[in-house]
């Protein structure tokens, strides 16, 4: 199989590391304002739960957070497989990047889930919970991941074994999240369903969804800065990097 | 199918000749499960309401000692770069490296664990259920511990890692092990989480082994 | 297989290690009956070379070519073709020399008469001990005996002599001539390159 030529262009270092330079701040930019509008939209807008009152507010943070937890493991492993059946180095990088991204939002996740746990279940932590569940092992993976990748000194090697693991890692995502689904379904806990129900009203999703969007940008944003730090981290020794660096410094 | 004999036969004259290898990952797997009974209030309903989990979790760990071997010895006499560049299709091979640490790891768990399971007082009707789970479970787990060896295979000491890389992927095993044994033990139809537990092993069969092949071939390189 | 005696070719190939570019622009051809010795100093990538042309490693840059075909893309047949011995013996410590021999006979789909060649090696009396028992030149011995037990043409040896008395030795590089006057191929990494094959040879200093 052979990529298309457009392709290729993101295979080239400098390329990448000039368009993320360009990209990073406007996408940065806007997700300063979704965020700051979603915040305001679902702190300020957003009338409270009748059932959870101000504490449910918390969805706000938790929701998106969760979500881009997931998606970043997908992206990871996308990434990860293109640099691994097309030795394109840059994707191993996109996929390095991304590890202590999704691990930070999949930490945030649960932290937030905790805190949402208190009022409403009254502890801090409850191992009946599916979804707190998944995002725990969710978080395992990513820490495997990093784990693993630490582990190897040549970073060649490292960037082909960890893809394979990235790659096994999400064909088992949905394995693992049905499987504590069913778990949990078999036990009747006293869990609480958060998103679904006619609780959720107008006024309540707009500033949950602008919020989702803003995390996205958000990530894409750390993304790319992260990017750029790796890329001079394995361009180093490139000439492109060193008269980047003369240019500056004028 | 050849190869698949000679490989197989080959791994398991070796094992038999270093037979402590397998030997001790069940010997640590009685000593953990025995360790519980000392580590909890004395009261046989706690034992009895908690075994499966101990025992499942026994096992998992038990099984993580035993793996480290898969590859590694391959790997280090350069036996594994003479396999992978012979004649012989490498996938077939690692089938068979597979196959062969099933039998000599997986089938002493699944009939020392019902064993061991009498002693928490497991009721029979769960007993023959819990070998059933494990005859379906051990498979997967074999696959599972042959990627993590073969991930960490060039590593001088992969040891401590695999652990933190196969265990959250063994959740949905135990999962469905550990509630399969627990419905029985309630009377309840155990199809269900079976049936699953081969979905499991059929999936990992079918595509683990493209995995540690290229796992393997990345960690000779 | 006719194709075979395309022979082995490198062009312009980059060999590197953990990142490292050790060898650039390195292009060859060996044909029917000739033989690489390749020497250098330590670290100058002597085992890379031999691993990238043996296919386990990828080239940093450039091909290597046996029988016209990549050699990481060889199918498992054409495979059989070469046969690359390195530092290691890849033989099993618990198994006996026998079984070993037998072992690396079915891999390679050979029926060659093993007696016989534990004869020509010295290794009749140890036949039936495990390796663990053997010294490092009989280990050595052995491994490089699995030479005979398929029909490699291109023999890939790292250091061959290693750990050898004279005598093998002696008897190493006669298997060398032999295996060169029956139209094979070898590309051999090696610190004694006048003990090996005289004539005909190719010179790669790294």
């Amino acid at each position: 199989m052979k990529l298309p030529r457009w392709f290729h262009r993101f295979g080239s270092p400098p390329y990448v590391y000039a368009l993320a330079g360009t990209l990073g701040p406007w996408i940065g930019g806007i997700a300063v304002v979704l965020i700051a509008a979603g915040t305001f939209g679902g702190l300020v807008l957003a009338p409270p739960d009748y059932l959870q009152g101000d504490s449910f507010r918390i969805i706000y943070i938790h929701v998106p957070s969760a979500y881009i937890s997931m998606m970043a493991y997908v992206i990871l492993a996308v990434a990860a497989a293109i640099g691994f059946i097309w030795r394109l180095k840059l994707a191993h990088a996109v996929a390095v990047s991304i590890a202590p991204i999704g691990a930070s939002f999949t930490f945030l996740a649960l932290a937030t889930g905790a805190i949402w746990g208190k009022p409403t279940w009254g502890t801090f932590w409850q191992w009946t919970d599916p979804r707190m569940m998944f995002e725990l092992l969710l978080l395992f993976l990513y820490l495997g991941y990093m784990a693993l990748r630490a582990a190897f000194e040549d970073r060649d090697k490292a960037d082909r074994v960890s893809a394979i693991l990235g790659v096994v890692g999400v064909v088992n995502v949905p394995i693992i999240h049905y499987s504590v689904i069913w778990w949990n379904s078999l036990h009747q806990g006293p869990t609480i369903s958060r998103l679904d129900g006619p609780t959720i009203t107008m006024d309540m999703l707009v500033p949950l969804l602008i919020m989702i969007v803003g995390f996205t940008f958000c990530f894409a944003w750390l993304l790319l800065s992260r990017l750029q730090g790796e890329i001079v981290e394995r361009e180093h020794a490139a000439r492109w990097l060193r008269e980047l660096v003369a240019e500056s410094r004028g | 199918m050849d190869i698949f004999l000679t490989i197989m036969g080959r791994d398991l004259k070796l094992a038999y000749r270093r037979w402590s290898e397998f030997a001790n990952p069940l010997l640590f797997f009685v000593i953990v499960a025995s360790l519980f009974p000392l580590a909890l209030s004395p009261g046989q309903a706690l034992l009895q309401s908690i075994g499966t989990g101990v025992l499942w979790v026994a096992a998992l760990l038990s099984s993580l000692l035993a793996l480290e071997g898969l590859f590694r010895g391959d790997f280090e006499d350069g036996s594994m770069e003479q396999i992978l560049l012979s004649p012989a299709p490498f996938g077939t091979v690692v089938i068979a490296k597979i196959a062969a640490h099933w039998i000599v790891s997986g089938i002493p768990l699944i009939v020392l664990v019902p064993v061991v399971a009498l002693s928490f007082q497991l009721p029979g009707e769960a007993l023959a259920t819990l070998a059933a789970a494990l005859l379906l479970a051990t498979p997967t787990l074999s696959v599972l511990s042959a990627i993590g060896a073969a991930l960490t295979v060039s590593l001088k000491s992969g040891g401590s890692i695999i652990g933190l890389l196969i265990l959250p992927l063994c959740s949905p095993m135990l999962i469905f092990g550990t509630r399969a044994t627990d419905m029985a033990a309630n009377g309840e139809p155990v199809a269900a989480p079976l049936y699953l537990l081969a979905a499991l092993a059929v999936f990992a069969i079918s595509l683990g082994p493209l995995a540690v092949a290229a796992a393997l071939r990345v960690g000779l390189e | 297989m006719s194709d075979e005696n395309a022979g082995l070719i490198t062009a312009d190939l980059g060999v590197s290690r953990g990142g490292r570019l050790l060898i650039n622009g390195l292009s060859f051809a060996l044909q029917a009956g000739q033989a690489a010795l390749i020497t250098g100093p330590n670290g100058s990538g002597k085992t890379s070379l031999l691993r990238v042309l043996a296919g386990l490693a990828p080239p940093a840059a450039g091909s290597v070519k046996w029988a016209a075909t990549e050699v990481r893309r060889l199918a498992p047949e054409a495979r059989a073709g070469i046969a690359y011995r390195g530092h290691l013996n890849g033989l099993k410590k618990d198994l006996t020399v026998r079984e070993n021999l037998e072992f690396h006979r079915s891999l390679n789909g050979s029926e060659a008469p093993i007696d016989e060649l534990l004869g020509t090696l010295g290794l009749g009396e140890v036949a039936g001990q495990r390796l663990r028992y053997l010294s490092a030149g009989q280990r050595r011995r052995a491994g490089l005996a699995t030479l005979h037990l398929g029909e490699a043409r291109l023999w890939l040896l790292d250091e061959p002599l290693t750990n050898l008395d004279i005598a093998g030795r002696r008897l190493v590089a006669q298997w060398i001539d032999e295996h060169l006057d029956a139209g094979g191929m070898a590309a051999i990494a090696s610190h004694q390159p006048d003990q090996l094959a005289g004539g005909g040879t190719l010179s790669i200093e790294l």
